[in-house]
This record gives C-alpha cells, structure tokens and sequence, in this order.
C-alpha cells in the first residue's frame, strides 16, 4: 500500500492529518496498538518540523505486510549539524512557533525513540529527508 | 470517573466536544509543551494547559487524550472548538491555575 500527503511550509491548522489517517489504516489493518501509537507519534513530530522549518514537502507512506516506511522529504534550509540537532532542548524555531508549544527541543527526540529505524540526511540549502521504518511484529 | 463527572465536582465549563462526556479518566497530565505531551502523556488522560489551538485537539486526537482543560480563564479558538466537536474530545475549562487544577484533578483520580 502507498500513498502520499504534501505538507505546506508554516501551516499549522492542517499538521495532523497525514498522521491522522496513518493511525486510520494501521487499524484497519489491525496492527499491534503500540506499534500504531509509536509510528503516529514520530511522524507527527516530523511533519511538525516540515511545518515549523521548510516551506514545502512529500511525505510518502509505504506499509507491507511487516512494516510500515515513511519517507519525509522537503525544501527548505536543511540542518547543518543533526548530531546537535538531536539533543534534547536544542531548537532553531521561531518565538512564534514556540509560543504555540512547540519548538521546545523534543521532536527528534521523541522522533529517534518512537520509531525502530531513523535516518535523516540533510544537505544546507536544499531540505532535509527523514525516514522512520516501524516493524509490525518484534 | 468520567470527563463529564470530573466536570461537575470541580465546576468547569464544557466547551465543546460534548460527544466525550462519558468517556473514562484514567489519568492526567499537565503541560504546555506540545512535543512533551506528544512523549508521556497516555492515552486516556485529560490534558491541562494553557495552549488553546487547533494543534492541541490534533495531539489529543492522536495520543486518544479524554478531554482538555484550560486553565486560566483563556478561551479556546473558534477552530480548537470545532475541532474538539468533530473529534468528540471535550474541551473544558478553568478559571485556576494549572497547579491548583492538577491537584484537584490528581486528589480526585487517587480517592478510593
């Protein structure tokens, strides 16, 4: 199974919805409810980032009959150093972002232990592509 | 005990979301910070915070939350209200603070 959202750079009012309907089809397929709470929890935080940091992106959704593989791919500035901004409470978001809650610091880190496998590869200038892998059975 | 329950015994305004009202507490969690609630909170709880977009039904939503409560006296936006309806997660609300309501709520949930 695959489908795609297109997530708009700086629009708040509609994060939430690929996310949304990820947690719909995962129980339509009825995977394990830890696993669905897990992967709907690391893919909002990263359409959170799309929305908070780029100006446009793709995400892609792939789910087998194991697994469950999204893809975020966006424009926008990318991340000079991932290793610091994987530590918790480092954040780049605007007074604006953080005053609505979030920017505080947590997503990659809520992303790195809600998902089984994260990559992220990011080139300055260009955008940033995250790919959380969640497997259905251990 | 349930959100509408909770509501009654300690006098807080019901917002919207009313389809939830029956819906069992099990816990709570008190926070401002979106991503910190998107971590720890469990499903089940009611939220207690001062935010009050659109963006806190949606994590509700997700994390399957029993309702939020407001604090202060700060109104939810006209688009967090819809929201809250057509997911059926109340919103309620508070003229106190978040310390005093989270003890009310806490005292309440531990009574045996």
């Amino acid at each position: 199974m695959h489908f795609e959202f297109k997530v708009e750079g700086g629009n708040f009012s509609r994060a939430g919805f690929p996310s949304s309907e990820v947690k719909k089809r995962l129980k339509q397929l009825n995977v394990d409810g830890s696993v669905i709470k897990r992967t709907v929890v690391a893919l909002y935080e990263a359409e959170v980032n799309i929305v908070a940091h780029a100006y446009s992106g793709v995400i892609s959704v792939d789910i087998d009959a194991g697994k469950i593989i999204i893809t975020l791919a966006d424009e926008g500035p990318g991340i000079p150093d991932i290793r610091k901004a994987m530590e918790i409470g480092y954040s780049t978001a605007t007074p604006e972002v953080r005053e609505m809650g979030f920017g505080a610091g947590m997503g990659l880190s809520n992303m790195n232990s809600n998902a089984d496998k994260l990559e992220i590869t990011s080139e300055v200038g260009k955008g940033t592509t995250v790919v959380i892998t969640n497997y259905f059975h251990e | 005990m349930n959100v509408s329950q909770l509501a009654e015994k300690l006098g807080l305004e019901i917002y919207g979301g009313a389809k939830g009202l029956d819906q069992e507490i099990t816990g709570g969690y008190t926070s401002d910070l979106l991503s910190d609630v998107m971590g720890h909170a469990r499903a089940g709880s009611i939220w207690i915070t001062l935010q009050t977009h659109k963006n806190v039904m949606a994590i509700a939503s997700l994390k399957e939350l029993a309702a939020v409560v407001i604090v202060k006296g700060y109104l939810p936006e006209e688009d967090m209200l819809e929201q809250s309806n057509i997911e059926g997660i109340p919103v309620l609300g508070t003229h106190e603070e978040a310390f005093e309501i989270s003890g009310k709520t806490y005292k309440l949930l531990h009574k045996k």
